[in-house]
């Protein structure tokens, strides 16, 4: 039985705001990451995505709060912690975080080769230049930068060297556990498939042991994970494999997610793509019952009433509706022999 | 804002920092609303007087006397009148007379004492004494002798109607005044400089002009060196250019030697700490001004300056509202940093002799300076600089405490 | 296309270089672009291959080093201040990166308020400006009531993106430069707000120019397809010759490259 790198059980987080209300971006969230495995995140732009990445790090922050649940990482319980401790014993060697702002997140007056030089002296003590040199031009090769990229500030790049530059800074120090918020949303497709590449190459030789990946081109991630998390307004609404949630999606939302997938074939220009009207509930008051219930199809008057609780499918599967497994999958059947 | 204020504030190092200087603020702020006294005013006839409380004499001969009788009053005005040198010289005497080195005890006063009157001979041949020494013992052995005597010091006045010497009352060695009734005491915590002035009102004045000093220096040279830096880094080009080379000429020429020469040249008379503070303030600017160059070069092709021009906002809408609020931690830090310089700079130039007129207000440098010109670090007078140095180092001390802490927040290596 | 027609905007051999000696970059090189007005086009290209400095040069907020850019069939001039905010009435975009788009000292509002002042709405009753936000945020996906008084570090990448996209609802630009405006948007939400995109364009003749690393989605939207390699374009056509009929090799490889859901995704072959 594999390890477990990255353990999360009830966790809950808020936003505080400036006005001293709750935004609650991530409520009631388990997962379980194990040694060598790879977990994709994918929902709604401003689901909390993002909230959970830092939640799982247990880094918190003003204005983020932690309100509950346990996080394991590596056998380390940190829930606990202080920001601070976390900062110096988990971030980078223990749990490394590629944040979505990587474009915007080096700072403009230095060379990148001093971020790098940076990160490996607070943790190595005997390295000289040299080798940082040397290390950073080979992983800089890796992903396709050439080495003159050291030499120059962050404003001199493109967009996707900046998140290259950024992916290669979180990995230096090869952390245990990798969580990428959408690293690759500035790259074209040859450069994310060396990004890609790399990551898969580090797991497989066991310098990673997991990863945690957000993206929401549901192509990519679909190559790149081995489980498929679904997150609704703060909520995971469905997890299983990464095939049968690309292919077999169960939850209404995972469905239409799955059917909004762009791929550039023949056809593709006249097909209408399914869009789910409405917009997500606003997560400072989140409903008392299903969270998808206003945008759902399939919405019942009691939907509205109670919270849904997760509930197993077949294969182990798990997905947050009231309606059977069964009875979904009929609606979609009838669905899609309608349109042919 | 709020968070970024809690974070500065909860760095130790800034807080530090900001503690030793609101002190000083306050100190400056308050004291002089409790000792009123002018702080160039001079109260003492001669040099350096250490520091102490000073009673006055006359004022106690007329208080009411309160007899107290101490066992150990008659040693301690032994202790004090004895001075090093005498021990010494009866040490000496005595190891000559005979008596072994190591019973003779320099700091026990009473055996001292014993040992001298039991054993002292003035008709004693001490080989190899000169002349001079032994008159010199004789002398010693009186003013001891009188030391120990129970007699009372009688106080006389001259009466006006004719003009005689009269009595008018004793002084005996068991008198004592309440120091609570004597009118006229003073106390000088730091005692006086070489004009016979209250340093510590004095220095507590010159912390606040130099204070003064260094807000203005710092004000103007981050003006200057903010708006040129602004101009030159946005608009870049022509402009760009020019200030480039004003700064590199500031740059090429040290800005110390600009400041004495220009110090130089308005002469003595029309230097107030005003002037001062402005030509600090003229010739500071330069550092800042690269610094905010480069700083707004980093940022003028950020995304949202570009989004503010498609939006259609002015040059002057944008330099205020896109550049100006993220390079102003940096630009308070810059400030921070020139004001302190601004406080060493004056202290140079004072120090030189080319700071303020010395008739109107002090400012540490001129304390430096005048503690130096009066030999007061060779003669020993530790208070009349000593306190200047510890002031001057402390606020540039917890100014740049301040920078680094705000330095740690604003400018971490990864932004996120 | 109508070739009878003037192009609305056009490149003639616009070159960019960064830098001096051995540290030159040529990151445009010497480009020629016909764009018409209504035509939907796509630059797709490998990162570093100068796409948004195309665009830059394009909206005119970097110079040149050399070559020409005529809009509306003359040359453009952008010597002067008055004459820029001229052009940018016409030309807008948004920008590859969400998170340092804004000015993190502004809440958003005044993002959509300068979109308003800038079509003349100035002196309009705050209702209607209100009214009109409510309405550019309802095409991104958007509750304006969530957003007001925010800052713009208080919302998610993909929200900050869609604000984006709420501005040209406002703006309604003759031309639009939009580089990789989709990247932090959901697949769902995308599909929603491209169409609103489209709907817009034909309403009001829109001209567009995506610039993505989506292939997908640039045959989905676009009439025109560019492929950029090292500044240069290396082939151009319809959207299904380039993209469904590539000729070149390193067209092939982007497309080949594109992460499949059918079929294996290769990874041998970077
Ligand atoms: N301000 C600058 N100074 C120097 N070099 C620059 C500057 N801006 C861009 N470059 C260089 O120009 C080249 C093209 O950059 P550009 O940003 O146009 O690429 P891009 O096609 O948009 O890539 P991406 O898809 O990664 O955003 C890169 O090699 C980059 O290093
Ligand atoms: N600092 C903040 N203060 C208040 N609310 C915030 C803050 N940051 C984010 N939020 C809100 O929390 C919610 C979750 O944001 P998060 O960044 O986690 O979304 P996300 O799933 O990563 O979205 P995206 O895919 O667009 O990046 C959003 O609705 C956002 O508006
Ligand atoms: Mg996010
Ligand atoms: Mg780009």
């Amino acid at each position: 039985m594999a390890n477990t790198m990255l353990e999360v059980k009830d966790l809950s987080t808020k936003y505080v705001t400036r006005f001293n209300e709750g935004v609650y971006a991530v409520d009631r969230v388990s997962l379980k990451v194990e040694e060598g495995k790879s977990l994709g995140i994918a929902g709604e732009s401003g689901c909390g995505k993002s909230t959970l990445a830092l939640s799982l790090m247990g880094y918190y922050f003003p204005p983020l709060h932690y309100m509950n649940g346990d996080i394991t990482i590596n056998g380390n319980n940190i829930s606990g912690l202080k920001a601070e401790d976390v900062r110096k014993t988990i971030l980078g060697k223990e749990v490394a975080y590629i944040p979505q702002a990587a474009m915007n997140a080096l700072n403009p007056t230095r060379k990148i080769i001093h971020f790098i030089e940076d990160v490996i002296l607070e943790h190595e003590m005997y390295v000289t230049k040299k080798d940082i040199y040397g290390r950073a031009k080979k992983l800089f090769e890796t992903l396709g930068l050439p080495p003159e990229v050291l030499q120059k500030y962050p404003v001199e790049l493109s967009g996707g060297m900046k998140q290259r530059t950024v992916i290669a800074i979180s990995v230096m120090l090869l952390p245990k556990v990798l969580i990428a918020d959408e690293p690759s949303s500035a790259l074209d497709v040859t450069s994310q498939k060396m990004v890609i590449k790399m990551l898969k190459h580090l797991m497989e030789a066991g310098f990673i042991s997991s990863m945690i990946f957000i993206t929401h081109e549901l192509p990519l991630l679909y190559n790149v994970v081995d489980d498929i998390m679904v997150m609704y307004a703060g909520q995971i609404v469905e997890k299983g494999s990464s095939h049968e949630m690309v292919f077999d999606p169960i939850h209404p939302y995972s469905k239409g997610l799955m059917g909004s997938i762009i791929v550039p074939e023949k056809g593709l220009r006249d097909v209408k793509l399914t869009a789910i009207p409405g917009v997500p509930p606003n997560l400072k008051k989140p409903p008392a019952g299903c969270r998808f219930a206003e945008r759902c199809r399939f919405v019942r008057p009691e939907c509205r009433v109670t919270d849904v609780a997760m509930r197993e499918a077949e294969h182990g599967r798990m997905y947050r509706c009231i309606i059977p497994e069964a009875e979904l999958r009929e609606a979609y059947a009838r669905e899609e022999h309608k349109n042919g | 804002m709020k968070h970024i204020l809690q974070q500065v504030f909860r760095s130790g190092k800034f807080v530090t920092g900001f503690s030793i200087f609101m002190a000083i603020i306050l100190i400056v702020v308050f004291y002089p609303m409790i000792i009123t006294d002018a702080p160039l005013s001079i109260i003492g006839q001669g040099t350096f007087f250490p520091p102490g409380i000073y009673v006055s004499v006359y004022d106690s001969l007329s208080s009411t006397t309160y007899i107290l009788n101490l066992d150990d009053a008659t040693t301690k005005r032994i202790t004090n009148k004895l001075n090093d040198e005498d021990r010494v010289s009866i040490k000496e005497w005595l190891v000559a007379a005979g008596i072994p080195e190591s019973e003779i005890d320099t700091t026990d006063t009473q055996k001292l004492l014993d040992q001298w009157f039991t054993n002292y001979d003035s008709q004693k041949n001490v080989p190899g004494m000169t002349n001079a020494k032994r008159n010199y013992y004789v002398r010693l052995n009186t003013a001891l002798k009188s030391l120990l005597s129970p007699e009372a010091a009688a106080v006389m006045q001259v009466n006006p109607l004719n003009n005689e010497l009269e009595q008018i009352g004793t002084i005996n060695q068991t008198d004592y005044v309440n120091v609570g009734e004597v009118a006229n005491i003073r106390i000088l915590p730091l005692g006086t400089d070489n004009f016979g002035r209250d340093v510590l009102t004095e220095l507590v004045s010159a912390t606040r002009v130099s204070l003064q000093i260094g807000f203005v220096a710092g004000i103007i040279a981050t003006l200057i060196g903010l708006t040129l830096g602004l101009l030159a880094g946005y608009i870049g080009g022509f402009v760009d250019d020019i200030i480039t080379f004003i700064t590199n000429l500031f740059i090429v020429i040290p800005p110390f030697v600009l400041l004495i020469l220009i110090s130089f040249s308005i002469g003595q008379e029309q230097r107030g700490a005003f002037t001062i503070a402005v030509v600090i303030g003229f010739t500071s600017w330069v550092w800042t001004a690269r610094a905010v160059r480069s700083q707004v070069i980093s940022l003028r092709n950020r995304d949202h300056v570009n989004l503010s021009k498609l939006s259609g906002h002015s040059i002057v809408h944008i330099i205020l509202n896109d550049i100006l609020p993220y390079i102003l931690s940096y630009v308070i830090m810059a400030f921070i940093l020139q004001i302190s310089s601004g406080i060493l700079a004056e202290a140079g130039l004072s120090i030189l002799g080319l700071g303020p007129r010395t008739t109107d207000v002090p400012t540490l440098g001129l304390m430096m300076n005048w503690a130096m010109i009066y030999q007061a670090h060779i003669l020993g007078n530790w208070w009349a600089y000593m306190p200047v140095l510890v002031t001057i180092a402390l606020i540039t001390f917890s100014m740049n405490l301040m920078n680094t802490g705000m330095d740690q927040i604003f400018n971490p290596a990864l932004r996120d | 296309m109508d070739k009878e027609k003037k192009p609305y905007l056009s490149a003639k051999g616009v070159t960019k270089s960064f830098g001096f000696g051995r540290q030159k970059t040529v990151a445009v090189d010497n480009i020629n672009l016909d764009l018409y007005e209504g035509e939907v086009i796509s630059i797709v290209g490998e990162s570093g291959s100068g796409k948004t400095t195309l665009s830059k040069v394009l909206l005119g907020l970097i110079n040149q080093t050399s070559g020409d850019v005529y809009f509306q069939g003359v040359k453009r001039d952008i010597s002067s201040q008055a004459r820029k905010r001229e052009y940018w009435k016409n030309i807008q975009a948004i920008f590859q990166d969400p998170f340092s788009s804004y000015n993190i000292f502004n809440k958003i509002d005044s993002v959509l308020l300068d979109c308003i002042n800038m079509r003349g709405g100035v002196y309009f009753p705050r209702e209607k400006k209100t009214e009109m936000m409510i309405e550019a945020c309802s095409f991104v996906n958007l509750k304006f009531e969530e957003l007001t008084n925010k800052y713009p570090f208080e919302l998610s990448g993909g929200q900050m993106q869609r604000l984006m996209i709420a501005r040209i609802f406002l703006l309604q630009p003759k031309i639009l430069l939009a580089d990789e405006p989709t990247s932090m948007i959901d697949a769902c939400s995308r599909a929603t707000i491209l169409d609103e995109l489209m709907h817009l364009r034909k309403e009001v003749g829109m001209t567009i120019i995506f610039i993505t690393h989506d292939i997908g989605l640039a045959y989905y939207v676009s009439d025109n397809v560019y492929i950029m390699e090292k500044g240069r374009f290396v082939e151009s056509g319809a959207a299904d010759d380039v993209i469904l009929r590539p000729k070149e090799p390193y067209t092939q490889r982007l497309i080949n490259d594109v992460p499949k859901i059918y079929e294996e995704w290769d990874l041998s072959t970077v």
